[in-house]
Order: C-alpha cells, then structure tokens, then sequence
C-alpha cells in the first residue's frame, strides 16, 4: 500500500477551555478529494488551518508524505512550500497586480527566476481563461475571478496538496459555478486536495469520500453518495435535511 | 447574457420597440428645474452669510482704536520685503532641518514601529525600550525636549560631543518626531488584516517576506496621508531651534524686530511658512480623500 499524501492521527485542538477538534483520524491518498461538511462552527476552517501549520494542534499526528509535520523541530516555513491554501475571502494581495500576486511565492520562496516564473504564470492564467486579467489589480476583479487567482497563486507552486476552505462561501450564485468548475479541473488533472465546503452538489461531484463534521468530531464518513443520500447517524440526517430545507442540495 | 437587445426581444429576430431615444420627461424636467432653483437660492444665502460675517469682522479691526498703530507695528509692507531675503535665508535653515530631520524620523519612525509590532523573543529588551522612548516623548513639549538637549549635552562637557545648536536642536526635533510617526506607522501595520498575513504565510513566505512585501507596502500606503500631516508640522516645528540661537527664518524675523522694534518680520517670517505649507496641506488633504474614496470602493467590491 502506498503512503497517503496526507494522514491525520487523532488530531485534537482547543482555543481555551473550549475543544474545536477532536480525535481527527483519517487519510488522503494521491489523486484524491477528501471533503469536510458540517455546520458553521464545526471545525472545518480550524482543521485546514492546522493542516497548513497556521494554528498549532494540542494533540496527535499530522504526516505528509509519511513525514511529521506536527513535530516540535518543524520549520513551519518549509512544510507550506509543500501545500497550497485557498481562503473563503480569497486574499489577494491588493497593493500588487494580479501576475504579482501569482508570482510572490514562485520567486521569492521557490527561488524561481523572474523570467521563468511569469511565463508560467501566464500560462496558468490562460489556461483558466484570465491572462487578460495579467496586469490588473485584485478590486477590479469579479469576486469569481478573485478566487480563481487565488487558487492559480497557490497552483504557481506546484503544492503536493491542496486545502480549500469553503472558496465558493464569499460568492455570489452566478459567480460560484465558475469557481467549481476550476476546482473539478484540477481534480481530473489528478490534484490532491482536501476542502471545506456548504456546497453539497459539488461535493458530490469532485469528492471521493465524505465526512461529516459535527462539534469538532468526525461522526461519518464515506462514499459521496453514501453520506449525502443515505446518512447512517442522525446528526447527518439532521444537518443534510436543513442544508436541504435551505435549497443548498 | 445571449441576449444582446434586452428584455423585450421574444424570439430573437424583432427587437422590442423602446419608443426610440431617450427624451427627459415633464416630471424630470420640472425636477431639474426644481433642483436648479434650490442650488441657486444655497449659493445666494452662502455669499449673504459670508459677507455679513467677513464683513462685520473687518469693520470691528479696521474700526477699532489701535488700528493704524498695528497696521504700522505688524503690516508695513514696504519694510517688511526689505528684510525678506534675510528671513528667506533664515527659511533656508528650516527647510534643511526639515529634509534632514525628515528622512531621519522616517528610518529612525519604522525602525521603531518594526520592533515594536515584532514578536522576536531576542527582541524582547529593545521592544521595552522602545516601549518607553515612545511613551515619554511623545508625552513631553517639543521645546521642552530642545531646551534640554540644547542645553543639557553641551552640559555634560563630554569631549567630542557637539555644542553645535544646529545640530543639537535637529537631535532634539528627530527624536520628538520620531517617536509620533513610529506610532503612526505602527498603527498603519496593525491595521492590515490578519488574513492578509495568514494568506502569505501559507504560501510559504518567511515572516520578514511576509512583512516586506504583503504588509508594510499595505501599511505604508494607508500612513502617507497622516505621514505627510506630520511633514506638515515637523516644518513649522523646526521654528522652535531657534530658541537655541539657530538662525532660522523665526529668528531672523526676531533679529530684525529687535532692531526697529517693529514687528512686520514677524508676519513676512508666518508669510514664508504659509507659502510653503498651504500646498503641501492642500495636496494632502486631496491625497487622504483619494485614500478614502479608494477604500469606500474596496468595500463594496
């Protein structure tokens, strides 16, 4: 059996007295979607977040590649090269272009060389149909638009996995199939993500398994079509039914 | 989106009759004329209300006893650009403090406000430091601090230190300046959102890259107006070195007060300084409202 790319060991986290995860356990191997649902408040922006080292965990594993990037001896800085982390308000840099923004990390992280790096960028912005876009800044873009240079700024680093978290949230609508459509190309190019998302039809389409997020704990996982159309435990059913009350499925 | 003429077109082929161009209407014709009637009658009651008061206030001056003794002391214009290349000579000691004594707070200003918002354990001690250089000067008078260095190094009969008033008066001024701006820049930084530096740091950049690329050029923009308010006063506080013998355009003016005992140097020396300061004020203020404007449009994007 190969290594999952990333392996979640009884993760835990509080902020104070108050648990936001607990006993985390699950593992995503390459080419595939894992996809976080659950209420606001669930936990799922925290678990990506501590994924990405921005919040640090109180307890358990997190391996990427079989390797611990949980350990105390960790170099934060040197786990992130390695993953990329799109964020429901998209956080353009606003005082830079978008071409800028894209290539921030390449030459500066990377260590790519100027030239090198925007003609990839480029290409990345054509083939998802924004290289006119090159030269402006992020406020004179469509918030769709923003979160497809957001994703594009994270894909110029060619990241091991990706975590989304709940990118189409901020969006209205119209705007949000655009975005959706972006993230399934990247899943049939074979991107390894994990997301967070209020978007149950798209989850049932780009993930290969889903797990329900309720207070901090993961109460079920499977199958797409079996944890959004015949949910074993009552929470999911609950929670499935008011998603659907809200005409979100 | 497919459908270029509008609504009304049903299959495509015969566009809807919108009734051909657009003509106002009777009721927004009798609106505009409406509207032009009432920003007549405000730009009527203004000018009245401005000439009553402007008018009132000049009479009371002109009217009043010791009038033609002041127009003599302080406005005998005749004299007063006789003496003006002097003061225009003095100016230029202000002007030279100001560009030296300005890029100085600016360095001196972000290094502070740098160490301050830093979270380095290393930097602990300095971080205190800079702590209370912030609180006590910006919480003592500007002349209060002059007089002080002024007077109290030349004091101290160290050899090798300076009793050159120049030099020390633009010490007390940069250190006085300094401390304000390090707080203006230090707010512009904490005001640049989290996510900002959360999104930069998970695309792997450092936490100095995150603050050279991502924040300070965010926080810089948002301080140039206040920044350049500071400017504004750091060039008339420069007047107050002269209270160390500085020859500069305030004490120029006294220099030749003293002789004639007339005080029109006074009113050319605030001459020189309005010329230079009214733009400067101006183009500030346009550059705070540009500032505003732009960021009113970001939040509704």
């Amino acid at each position: 059996m190969t290594t999952p790319v990333l392996n979640l060991k009884k993760v835990r986290k509080t902020f104070g007295n108050e648990v936001v995860l607990e006993d985390i356990t699950f593992s995503v191997p390459e080419h595939t979607a894992t996809v976080f649902i659950g209420a606001s408040g669930s936990g799922k922006s925290t678990l990506l977040r501590c994924i990405n080292l921005l919040d640090q965990i109180d307890d358990g594993q997190i391996l990427l590649d079989g390797e611990d990037i949980s350990g105390a001896e960790i170099n934060p800085d040197e786990v992130r090269k390695k993953l990329g982390m799109v964020f429901q308000s998209f956080n353009l840099f606003p005082h830079m272009t978008v071409l800028h923004n894209v290539i921030l990390a390449p030459t500066k992280v990377q260590g790519v060389t100027k030239e090198v790096a925007i003609e990839e960028a480029l290409q990345l912005l054509k083939k998802f149909g924004l290289k006119d876009k090159a030269d402006q800044y992020p406020d004179r873009l469509s918030g769709g638009q923003q979160q497809r240079v957001a994703i594009i700024r994270s894909l110029a680093r060619h990241p091991r996995l990706l975590l989304l978290d709940e990118v189409t949230s901020a969006l209205d609508p119209v705007l949000v199939n655009e975005v959706l459509s972006t993230v399934r190309d990247l899943k049939n190019e074979g991107m390894t993500m994990v997301l967070a998302t209020h978007e149950m039809g798209f989850a049932k389409q780009v993930a290969d398994e889903v797990c329900y997020l309720h207070s901090g704990r993961i109460f079920e996982w499977g199958s797409p079509s079996q944890i959004l159309e015949s949910p074993n435990r009552a929470e999911t059913q609950e929670f499935l039914r008011r998603v659907h009350d809200a005409g979100r499925l | 989106m497919s459908n270029k003429s509008g609504r009304g077109s049903f299959d495509g082929a015969t566009p809807y009759d919108f009734g051909g161009p657009w003509s106002p209407s009777d009721i927004e014709l009798a609106r505009r004329q409406a509207r032009k009637k009432r920003n007549q009658r405000k730009a009527l009651i203004a000018a009245l209300s401005s000439f009553l008061v402007l008018g009132t206030l000049a009479i009371i001056v002109v009217t009043s006893p010791g009038w033609e003794t002041l127009r003599n002391t302080f406005f005998k214009w005749a004299y007063g650009f006789e003496i003006l290349p002097k003061i225009i000579l003095g100016f230029g000691t202000n002007a030279m403090l100001t560009v030296i004594a300005g890029t100085s707070v600016a360095l001196i200003g972000l290094a502070i406000a740098l160490l301050r918002t830093s979270r380095s354990p290393a930097l602990t001690p300095f971080r205190f430091l800079a702590t209370v250089y912030v609180d006590v000067f910006r919480g003592i008078p500007m002349l209060l601090v002059i007089l002080l260095v002024g007077f109290g190094i030349p004091a101290l009969q160290i050899k090798g230190l300076t009793n050159n008033v120049l030099i020390l008066g633009t010490l007390a001024v940069i250190i006085t300046y300094s401390a304000y701006v390090a707080e203006v820049i230090r707010s512009g930084i904490l005001t640049v959102h989290p996510s900002q530096r959360a999104a930069a740091r998970s695309l792997g950049l450092s936490h100095f890259q995150t603050l050279r690329h991502v924040v300070l050029p965010q926080a810089l923009k948002r301080v140039t107006p206040p920044l350049l308010n500071d400017l504004v006063a750091l060039i008339k506080d420069t007047g107050l070195v002269s209270i160390l013998g500085v020859t500069d355009a305030v004490r120029a003016a006294q220099i030749q007060t003293a002789k004639t005992f007339n005080y029109t140097p006074y009113v050319m020396a605030a001459i020189v300084f309005l010329i230079v300061t009214i733009p400067l004020t101006r183009w500030t203020d346009r550059m705070l409202r540009n500032s505003l404007e732009k960021q009113n449009a970001q939040g509704q994007a």
